[in-house]
Order: C-alpha cells, then sequence, then structure tokens
C-alpha cells in the first residue's frame, strides 16, 4: 500500500514499514525545538536526563527582549538548562534570536525526511523543508527531550497539487485564505502541497503556507521536496545528512484538489475566525483601521518586508494609523536592513520592531485596545487574540496590509504590482 | 490495559454544558492569562464568551462540544478544564493538538459523532470507557465513543505524561 510523504516520513522515523492512518506511530525526533516560554516556572520541571543535546535547540521568541520579570525568568532558567546539558543550539536575546519556526527556517533545522517538534502550535511551518513538524504541548517536549520520542495519531491526508503561477500582488497568503475559505478546517488530517506549480513558490512563499496550516487544524502540511529546497538546505545546515522523501504514486489521499495558481485574487480574512471567513478584497475595501501589523511566524520573511517596502517607498503611513513591522530573525532584520527596506519602511512612518512573537500573541510591541480594528498579515485573527477582545482583526497579505496602512483602510495593493511581471 | 477497564462504571456528569464549533484555545486559556499561574488561568476559561462558567459549573460536570473542538495554539487548554474539575469532555471532533494535551494533561476528551443533537444543556451523561459509549439518561440514547488507543488512554488516565516520565528518573518535579 502506497504511503502520503507524512506516513513515509513517519514509517522511516518509526523504524517501520508501514504506516497508515489510525496508527498510533512512535517515532524518533530528530529535532526539538524548546521556546522561551517552554522554561516557564509554573510548567517547566527539572530535568535529570537528556536523551541526545545535539537534537536539542533552545530559541527565545514569545517574550524578548524580556517584557517582564517572569520572561527574563524563563530566559534564565533556559540558559542554566542549556549550560547543564551542553546544547549548543541555544538562540538567546542577540544577532542569532528570532521567532523559532523562522529561525528553524534561516537556519535549515527543518531537515526533510524527519520529525521536529516545539511546544508552539505553527511548528508545520517546518514542512515546507519537506520534514515532518507538528506543534505539541509542553509535556510532549519533556518527553521528546529526555526520551528522544513522540507518538502521533495518524489522520489521513488531502493533497493539493499547485499548476500555473501567481499574479504580481498576490502572495502564499492568498494562497492560503483561498483554500481556508473554499474548504474550511483539516481537523485530523495532513496536508501535502505538491504539483507542477509548487516550485514557482519561493521557500520564504512554502514557509507562509506551511506555518498557516496550523489555522487549517491540519496536523503535518508537508510541501514536496525540489532543487530549490535540497540547495537550500544544503548551504544553510552544512554537513547535516536529511532525506527528501516524495510521496508514492500509489498513495492514498482523503482528497485531491487541484489550484490554479494564476487564477487567485487577494483575499481578506474577516475578524474572529481564520477558517470560512474568507471574502474579497473590494468586500472590505475602506474599512478604516487603527493599526497595521506584518509580522510572525508566517509573514515575518524577507520576502514580506521586500513587499511592505515596496508599497510603502516614498508613501507615508496615513495620519491616526500605527504601522508596525515584526521580521521574523534579527538574521532577516540585518537582511531587509542591508537592501534598504528597513529604511525605507521607518521613512514611510513604520516602527520596526526586534523579531519576537510580541504582537502577533497580543503579548507585546503592538497590542490592541479596545474596539480598535487591526489589519495583519500574520497567523491569526481570534477574538482578542491582538489584545483586548473588543478589538478587530482582519487578516491579509503583507501588500495588502502595507497599502491599507497608507490609505488608513483596507485597501487594494494591485496599483503597485502593475506593470510587474508575473 | 483493556482488563482494567472491566466492571467499571460508567462516570456521570450530573450536568452538560454545551459548546458549539470551533472552541478555540483562547477562548478556553485567554491570551492575557498565559502567563499566569495554572490556577488563575482556570479562572478565566470561556472569560470572552461565556462570562462566570467557572463559577457556574460544579466539579464533574461534561463539556459536550462541536466539530474541531480545541482548535488553536498548543497552550494548556486542557490543564485548566481538568483544573476547573470538569468530569469529561465529548465533542463532534477534538482538535489534534488539544487531543494531545488532553492526554498529557490527564483530561478525559473523546470523539463521540453525533453528541452535539444528543444532548441538550443541563442534561445529565454517562461515559463508560469500558463500553465505549455515552448515554444521555433523560432520553435514553447512547452514542459510541470512538476509542483511544490502550497507550494514550494510560497516559490519559493515570494523569498525563509527567507522572510518567518521573517514574523513569527522568524529570523531577517540586510540586504536584
Amino acid at each position: 500500500m502506497g504511503m502520503t510523504m507524512t506516513e513515509k516520513i513517519l514509517a522511516r522515523a518509526g523504524k517501520t514499514a508501514q504506516v497508515k492512518p489510525g496508527d498510533v506511530a512512535v517515532v524518533e525526533v530528530e529535532t526539538a525545538v524548546l521556546l522561551d516560554m517552554s522554561f516557564l516556572p509554573e510548567g517547566w520541571v527539572e530535568v535529570l536526563k537528556v536523551h541526545d543535546p545535539k537534537k536539542v535547540a533552545v530559541i527565545y521568541d514569545h517574550m524578548v527582549p524580556a517584557p517582564t520579570i517572569q520572561a527574563a525568568t524563563c530566559q534564565v532558567i533556559g540558559r542554566e538548562f542549556a549550560a547543564k546539558f551542553g546544547i549548543e543550539r541555544l538562540h538567546d536575546v542577540g544577532p542569532d534570536q528570532g521567532i523559532a519556526h523562522a529561525v528553524v527556517a534561516d537556519r535549515a533545522y527543518a531537515l526533510p525526511g524527519s520529525v521536529l517538534v516545539c511546544a508552539d502550535s505553527h511548528t508545520c511551518a517546518g514542512g515546507a523543508f519537506n520534514c515532518a513538524a507538528r506543534g505539541v504541548g509542553g509535556p510532549d517536549m519533556l518527553y521528546a527531550v529526555t526520551t528522544g520520542k513522540a507518538w502521533f495519531k495518524v489522520g489521513e491526508t488531502v493533497r493539493y497539487d499547485f499548476t500555473g503561477k501567481l499574479k504580481p500582488g498576490v502572495s502564499a497568503k492568498d494562497i492560503f485564505l483561498t483554500i481556508a475559505g473554499t474548504h474550511g478546517a483539516h481537523v485530523n488530517q495532513n496536508v501535502e502541497y505538491g504539483g507542477p506549480g509548487m516550485s514557482s513558490l519561493s521557500i520564504n512563499g512554502r514557509r507562509t503556507l506551511a506555518t498557516m496550516g496550523t489555522e487549517l487544524s491540519a496536523d503535518f502540511v508537508i510541501f514536496e521536496p525540489d532543487d530549490l529546497l535540497t540547495e537550500y538546505v544544503r548551504q544553510r545546515n552544512p554537513g547535516a545528512a536529511f532525506h527528501p522523501t516524495t510521496p508514492d504514486a500509489d498513495a492514498t489521499y482523503a482528497v485531491r484538489r487541484t489550484i490554479d495558481l494564476g487564477s487567485l485574487e487577494p483575499l481578506v480574512a474577516l475578524p474572529d475566525a481564520v477558517v470560512n471567513n474568507s471574502v474579497k478584497l473590494s468586500q472590505v475595501a475602506g474599512q478604516k483601521i487603527d493599526q497595521a501589523f506584518i509580522g510572525s511566524c508566517a509573514n515575518g520573511t524577507l520576502d514580506d518586508l521586500a513587499v511592505a517596502a515596496k508599497v510603502v517607498k516614498g508613501r507615508k503611513v496615513a495620519k491616526g494609523v500605527r504601522m508596525i513591522v515584526t521580521p521574523g530573525t534579527q538574521a532577516t532584520y540585518r537582511a531587509a536592513l542591508k537592501a534598504g527596506y528597513i529604511e525605507i519602511l521607518l521613512e514611510a512612518g513604520a516602527v520596526v520592531t526586534p523579531a519576537t512573537c510580541g504582537a502577533c500573541i497580543g503579548g507585546h510591541m503592538g497590542v490592541l485596545g479596545p474596539n480598535e480594528i487591526c489589519i495583519t498579515a500574520s497567523t491569526r485573527n481570534f477574538k482578542g487574540r491582538m489584545g483586548d477582545p473588543s478589538s478587530r482583526v482582519f487578516m491579509g497579505s503583507p501588500a495588502t496590509v502595507a497599502a491599507s496602512a497608507l490609505a488608513g483602510s483596507i485597501t487594494s495593493a494591485a496599483e503597485f504590482f502593475e506593470g510587474d511581471v508575473g | 490495559m483493556t482488563s482494567d477497564r472491566r466492571n467499571e462504571q460508567p462516570v456521570l456528569a450530573k450536568k452538560v454544558w454545551k459548546f458549539g464549533d470551533n472552541i478555540n484555545t483562547d477562548l478556553m486559556l485567554p491570551g492575557p492569562y498565559l502567563y499566569r499561574s495554572p490556577e488563575e488561568q482556570a479562572r478565566a476559561v470561556f472569560m470572552n464568551n461565556r462570562p462566570g462558567w467557572v463559577d457556574a459549573m460544579k466539579q464533574g460536570d461534561a463539556i459536550i462540544g462541536g466539530f474541531n473542538y480545541g482548535m488553536g495554539s498548543s497552550r494548556p487548554a486542557a490543564r485548566s478544564l481538568r483544573m476547573c474539575g470538569v468530569g469529561f469532555l465529548l465533542a463532534e471532533a477534538l482538535n489534534g493538538l488539544f487531543f494531545r494535551n488532553s492526554v498529557n494533561y490527564g483530561l478525559l476528551a473523546f470523539e463521540c459523532p453525533g453528541v452535539s443533537k444528543a444532548f441538550e444543556e443541563g442534561d445529565e451523561a454517562e461515559l463508560s470507557i469500558e463500553r465505549w459509549e455515552a448515554r444521555n439518561p433523560r432520553t435514553g440514547q447512547t452514542l459510541a465513543v470512538t476509542p483511544v488507543p490502550d497507550m494514550l488512554l494510560s497516559i490519559m488516565r493515570g494523569g498525563g505524561v509527567l507522572p510518567l516520565l518521573e517514574a523513569q528518573g527522568l524529570i523531577r518535579r517540586h510540586k504536584a
């Protein structure tokens, strides 16, 4: 019986010939990523043994630089833990820090054909790298770090084949909003992306789409490997062994769908829910906003900052609107600085924060007040997600968010891409 | 494991509380409470969508949920429900990550197709893990509960994964 990519990767990591939906797969974890918040004193326990320190990474992202004593305490505990067990991959506040999934991408810690776990729901971001990456809970992380293993209840798989190529001004976020709006949640299912159009998507675009798989409530979200990916991994993580994994020709899917990328248009998700909530941009055009946010593990990539800079270049953010931009990692921040994007954003009136989960989780660096309205290019628009429960959060692509920041209301970015070659 | 369940009495919840589809983790554990103590988090359950619920519910009550119950983040919402005293939770479908946390924090949470139509708010509910069956005493209707593999059920019923790791000498807990 043929296997999907998820099933093949889990079978390999579980040292078993076959994995099928309904199984509980017990697998070896190649990479276990701990966050600053993993070390919350309320949830953390004293670890007596680490299975393999080389397979653990510690990345600070949720509350950095520490805005509270509690956040600082987490970081102290994490540093002590890393030192005690000789964990070399400690991404502390400084040049190597960033949002965990973005650091994992920058460094290609998510290795094709392997299993990665992290106690953050957007961990399936690693699926852009043909990696079975999955958000788990705190206790799962303790299990993975101490035993080197994890368990997964295996779901069936939904396959998406891309054809064609996105039009200028249409982004991976719009692919996601199309899938979420048309097909809704994929509860207890895995998602596979491939097809002849897949290779037209940049690695960063794939990251956006894989990260947003969490919002489909998918388990694993996995892209097929291609030359672009394998070259990227070789460059970013030299010497690492990896196993690009393609699905079997006779793999069984719950459903198989084809999406013509060239047919897609920019969409916006209405407040309070991500899935089954997408509308055409024209339906909400003119909606006044107080804040425009671009960032998070989903949209803090260099591509996203480039698009934002392209839109706001030589223009000004509307009076009364706060435009906040959060690069995914400090390395991305430096790359954007060198490319001139940061200066353009600042000149336009945007605030550029250090890399953090910050505004996306309603933590800090851009929390919304009562009744405020935000358009965001980040991960979630749940009620109260970014601040006060009465605030409302629309979700769109970085281009849409940037254009809206200039206008002071939700606005199409189409004019900024006219004449671009697709 | 199966033998452990023989002759078990069904668990009775005196009252069920009904929630709809796509109840997300942020409703059970609101963002502003993410970094508070587990006790404070448990006081904040459903404060945005059902203020006062934590005071109205009683130990052992059941939650009946709809489709994709527990969607959202990896935050330990299941721990909050367990600490509130939720006896068990039955949903049309559970979000995978929420289910993981239910196993790992020892919350009895299962899938039970048809459950949202079979119960009204305020009904009693019986859950038999031995028979993998839920029953509404008011109507007499019984529904099949989707069985959970023994490995996961034993972690869930053993209070979660932490006692397991502690027994193996891999971690040390300074408080319960």
